[in-house]
């Protein structure tokens, strides 16, 4: 088994970069293929280590394509043998790290902000606002949609009722009321913690 | 159809006056990055719904059509999501400082707080405790997502496509996405194309007609 070194950052940085031009609808589109690359293809992190890695993304507040930070950062730290052993591990983690978050994020968002501007350029050509008129109701749709799919994996409405009812409850107060969202996550954490759901 | 938006959907200033120069929009390159950095932060789960209640609701940057729109093009680009949408609102008012500043403001704090958890609870993660948290925060976000959806869909109230085309439109899209999983490139090519050359056809309709105005 050979670990994951200096020599690899740039396979790290292809593999991102790739990934980025495809993540249509989010990095987390593409998490299938991140795990074939850094799991199954290459030794540098376990099924276990995979998946908290991900976990730990999604209950840390901000955008989560961060969850790639956190694969970049455990590549490193695996194969630099743990965070007990000296600043080996860490200098590399904080590299794979780096590279990971550039190559994801660096090629979808220029390719975004030139067709941004386009759009803007050309705002008055028919097929512009067709786009934006046609697509109005798909991407409200697709949120809805998201958020169905997101409480869904945890068991259908038989399996986990309470969990259902939390996420129907937050979405009518979304909805209807001004409420700070940070109660509504702080409700969500306490009922966990509780065992309620 | 209506052919133009009634008055009262144009935020007061541009009502009052018609000068798009007084709407509300950031200071600065500084205040736009705090205020997508605050955003960042609240953003558990997802980053839309706190993005949509303050800019949108609270400080009035961008009408809900604008949002619905930038939120398309920042959906349909390979990316993260709300971070194409923080690179577009950045570059709509400080070019592509703006867009810089948008994108360091969505990852800079977001990053040392993940790595941080990731430093910090490397060994607790496995926790009942923490499991159940994480669980009951991931249902909050969930209906935080869809609750942002629903508030949305006053934005379709103008659409050149109508009522019950979009009404038919969005409820094929979330069949197809919830229940039958259908892949997001296929419900884009099967519903998403059909309905933009069914706009394309009505803009071009409407703007051959004298006072045809969307």
């Amino acid at each position: 088994m050979t670990g994951f070194g200096y020599g690899n950052l740039l396979d790290l940085l292809g593999c991102f970069v790739t990934l980025s031009l495809l993540s249509v609808g989010g990095a987390i589109t593409t998490v299938p293929e991140m795990q074939r690359f850094l799991v199954s293809q290459n030794p540098w992190l376990t099924d276990g280590q995979f998946s908290a890695s991900i976990a730990l993304a999604q209950a840390a507040p901000g955008p989560n394509v961060l969850f790639v930070a956190v694969l970049g950062w455990n590549v490193g730290m695996a194969s630099g043998g743990g965070p007990a052993n000296g600043p080996l591990p860490w200098a590399l983690a904080s590299a794979a790290m780096a590279v990971s978050m550039v190559g994801i994020i660096i090629p979808s968002t220029m390719l975004t902000f030139f067709a941004a501007r386009w759009g803007q350029r050309n705002r008055e050509r028919p097929e512009v606002r067709a786009f934006k008129q046609s697509m109005a109701p798909v991407v409200i749709a697709l949120l809805v949609a998201t958020g169905w799919l997101l409480t869904a994996s945890h068991g259908n409405l038989q399996q986990a009722p309470l969990l259902w009812l939390l996420t129907v409850a937050s979405a009518l107060l979304v909805w209807k009321t001004r409420i700070h969202l940070l109660w509504l996550i702080g409700a969500g954490a306490l009922a966990g913690v509780l065992g309620l759901v | 159809m209506d052919r133009m938006p009634p008055l009262e959907d144009f935020p007061a200033p541009i009502a009052a006056g018609f000068s798009p120069a007084s709407l509300p929009r950031p200071a600065s390159l500084a205040a736009l990055f705090w205020a997508i950095s605050g955003i960042a932060l609240q953003g558990f789960g997802g980053v839309l719904a706190v993005v949509q209640r303050e800019l949108v609701e609270k400080k009035q940057w961008l009408t809900t059509e604008e949002f619905v729109e930038d939120w398309a093009v920042s959906q349909i680009m390979p990316g993260p999501n709300v971070v194409n949408l923080a690179l577009i609102i950045g570059d709509r008012y400080f070019g592509w400082r703006g867009a810089l500043v948008a994108l360091a403001g969505m990852l800079t704090f977001p990053l040392f707080v993940v790595m941080a958890l990731t430093i910090g609870l490397a060994g607790i993660g496995h926790l009942p405790a923490v499991q159940g948290a994480l669980r009951g925060m991931g249902a909050v976000s969930a209906g935080l997502i869809a609750g942002t959806g629903i508030r949305l869909v006053p934005a379709l109230r103008n659409n050149v496509m109508g009522t019950l085309a979009c009404a038919l439109i969005a409820t094929s899209v979330f069949i197809a996405i919830a229940f039958l999983r259908v892949p997001l490139a296929w419900t884009l090519l099967g519903i998403g194309l059909p309905a933009f050359f069914w706009a394309l056809q009505r803009i071009r309709a409407l703007d051959a007609t004298p006072q045809g105005q969307v």
